[in-house]
């Protein structure tokens, strides 16, 4: 355990210094800033208290963007030892390649938790200071933090596979983007592609909602969505979000960053220093 | 006394290239051994596979009473590697404290550390700000941690100054005294000849030669060379006496082996008050070294 947070301290302290705190922390204070100025118009047009539907579009928001963080965070993590030339002699130390990753992913799961809390955290007061009624959508905020949180493990998770596999911090940039394109972009157009193509078949009935849960980020959307009672307000893939239990979108947000820890530390193993 | 390190017949090769073969060692308790070799003998190769970083082929291996790279063997083994890198954007200090955590001793002793390796002044620096020798440094202060059994170096000295070289070979002393066996590789032949114990030379992945620098002078078995300088127009006279001698400038230069020399020195001794000067030149480690090191005698 003690050696579990040395590695945090010292990877916070790192990115501290190579300003990823503050990059990240900018970036979600902004685009929150930005979609709570653009959302203040569509008010008291949809019944719902004003929060409940800045978290709907937050959602939207968060699915692009923490992933897209966690990726920028963790695909140097292991390619970047080992180009530095830093990992054979980590590795001689009494620490096992599992506690080093822990180490890692807790130090970055800090960083993000602090961006989305100043990010949740403005919008939040943004729209609670227009409307008294927004008290109304905080614990809709709340699961959405956590879950972001969960979202953000999955997919820190998912970098450090690609790193471990990689060895090469150019190559893991690529494979990176490639990932973040193809799971939060393409996956959804090639869904929605296929519906079409289905017209109602026993594609959209049967495989369609396993293939949002089998997403991260899709399980993510469907979890907040069907939580949130501001469902009509979003649109897209999310109309799909009455069809699935919240207790199956629940169980794939909550395993999925174990089994990407498990990849991660599986990919880690094999990495001969 | 059981060993701290035992190799025995290991082998590694990279596809078809041989890095190792057959290569058996101990290393006893307190003991200080250099491993020489050409370049891409071998040395950072069996140096990694004691430390359990690469799998090796074939063999038997045990480094303090555990397999390598088992926590067991860990704990008590530290490693400086060839070109010792850390985060550039950590202080010394703070690199040294981690390193610390990790083997479970109190970060509050790494200042000490870094003055042990005349590194105080520079520990709340960047790392990425240090000269190369300063970055060995805390390589170096990262093998003091906790009280390890093994000491495994690659190439420790490279990069250091003199003044520091001798300093860093009292550190081993003492580290040696208290106990811990040291393995180090260097190309640096004479401080190895004065500071170690006991020398072993890699050759294309073979141990071609082992043991304390007399025995291997032995065997080896190299010429002496003699400088005979004769006094003031006595060079013809000595020069019969010696035929053998090759004559360059106005004194004589002449080899023979070990087991010759007394006889020679007996034979210069009878010319009695002709000759004004000898110097006898043994073999140099150079010379040692490259004998046994012929990469086309494998
Ligand atoms: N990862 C690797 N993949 C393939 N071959 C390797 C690898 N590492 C080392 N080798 C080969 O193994 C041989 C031994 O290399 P090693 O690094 O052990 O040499 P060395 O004795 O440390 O040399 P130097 O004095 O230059 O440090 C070389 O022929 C090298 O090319
Ligand atoms: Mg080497």
């Amino acid at each position: 355990m003690n050696r579990i947070t040395a590695t945090s301290r010292t990877e916070f302290r790192i990115a501290l210094r190579n300003r990823w705190v503050a990059i990240s922390i900018a970036m979600m204070a902004l685009f929150s800033l930005v979609l709570s100025a653009a959302g203040s118009s569509a008010t008291g047009t949809i019944g719902a208290d004003r929060l409940s539907v800045v978290v709907a579009s937050l959602t939207s928001l968060a699915v692009y963007l923490v992933p897209l963080v966690a990726l920028l965070m963790s695909f140097d993590a292991i390619a970047g030892e080992v180009e530095r030339g830093t990992l054979p002699l980590l590795l001689t130390y009494p620490v096992s390649r599992i506690e080093v990753l822990l180490g890692k992913l807790f130090a970055h799961l800090a960083i993000l938790a602090l961006a989305l809390a100043t990010g949740y955290g403005i919008a939040a007061a943004a729209a609670l200071s227009v409307d008294p009624e927004a008290i109304a959508g905080l614990p809709a905020l709340w699961r959405l933090m956590w879950s972001s949180v969960l979202l953000g493990a999955t997919f820190l998770g998912v970098g450090y596979a690609i790193s471990a596999l990689a060895r090469r911090s150019s190559g893991a940039a690529g494979l990176a983007i490639g990932i973040w394109l193809g799971l939060i972009v393409l996956y959804d157009l090639g869904l929605l592609a296929a519906i079409v193509a289905d017209n109602g078949g026993v594609f959209t009935t049967r495989f369609f909602p396993l293939a949002l849960l089998a997403n991260p980020a899709d399980a993510f959307r469907l979890f907040n969505l069907a939580a949130s009672q501001a469902t009509s307000a979003a649109a897209g893939v999310s109309g799909a979000a009455t069809s699935v239990p919240i207790w199956a979108s629940l169980t794939s947000i909550l395993v999925w960053p174990v089994a990407a820890l498990a990849f991660a530390t599986a990919a880690f193993r094999k990495v001969i220093p | 006394m059981t060993p701290t390190l035992t190799l025995q017949c290991l082998t590694k090769t990279y596809g078809a290239q041989r890095a190792l073969s057959d290569v058996s060692l101990t290393v006893a308790p307190g003991e200080r051994v250099a491993l020489l070799g050409h370049n891409g003998a071998g040395k950072s190769t069996m140096m990694k596979i004691i430390l359990g970083l690469v799998p090796f082929d074939s063999g038997e291996l045990q480094v303090t009473g555990a397999a390598p790279g088992a926590p067991e063997a860990r704990r008590h083994v530290a490693y400086l590697p060839e070109n010792a890198a850390f985060h550039p954007a950590l202080t010394g200090l703070e690199q040294i404290r981690y390193y610390l955590s990790l083997r479970g001793e109190s970060p509050s002793l790494a200042m000490e550390l870094l003055n042990r390796v005349g590194l105080g002044h520079a520990a709340t620096r960047r790392i990425g700000t240090y000269s190369k020798g300063m970055r060995q440094r805390v390589g170096l202060a990262q093998t003091l941690i906790g009280k390890p059994r093994l000491l495994v170096l690659d190439e420790p000295t490279s990069g250091l100054d003199p003044v520091s070289r001798r300093d860093f070979y009292e550190l081993l002393d003492g580290l040696a005294a208290d106990g811990a066996s040291i393995l180090l590789s260097s190309h640096a032949l004479t401080e190895v000849e004065a500071r170690t114990d006991r020398i072993l030379i890699l050759s294309g992945g073979h141990l071609v030669a082992e043991g304390r620098l007399a025995d291997l002078r032995r065997r080896a078995s190299l010429p002496i060379s003699f400088h005979v300088t004769p006094r003031q127009g006595s060079l013809p006279e000595v020069h019969l006496a010696l035929p053998e001698a090759a004559v360059s400038g106005d004194s004589l230069t002449l080899t023979c082996l070990q087991d010759q020399k007394l006889g020679l020195l007996a034979r210069i001794s009878q010319l009695g008050s002709k000759v004004a000067d000898i110097d006898i030149q043994p073999p140099s480690l150079e010379d040692i070294y490259s004998h046994f090191s012929k990469r086309d005698g494998q």
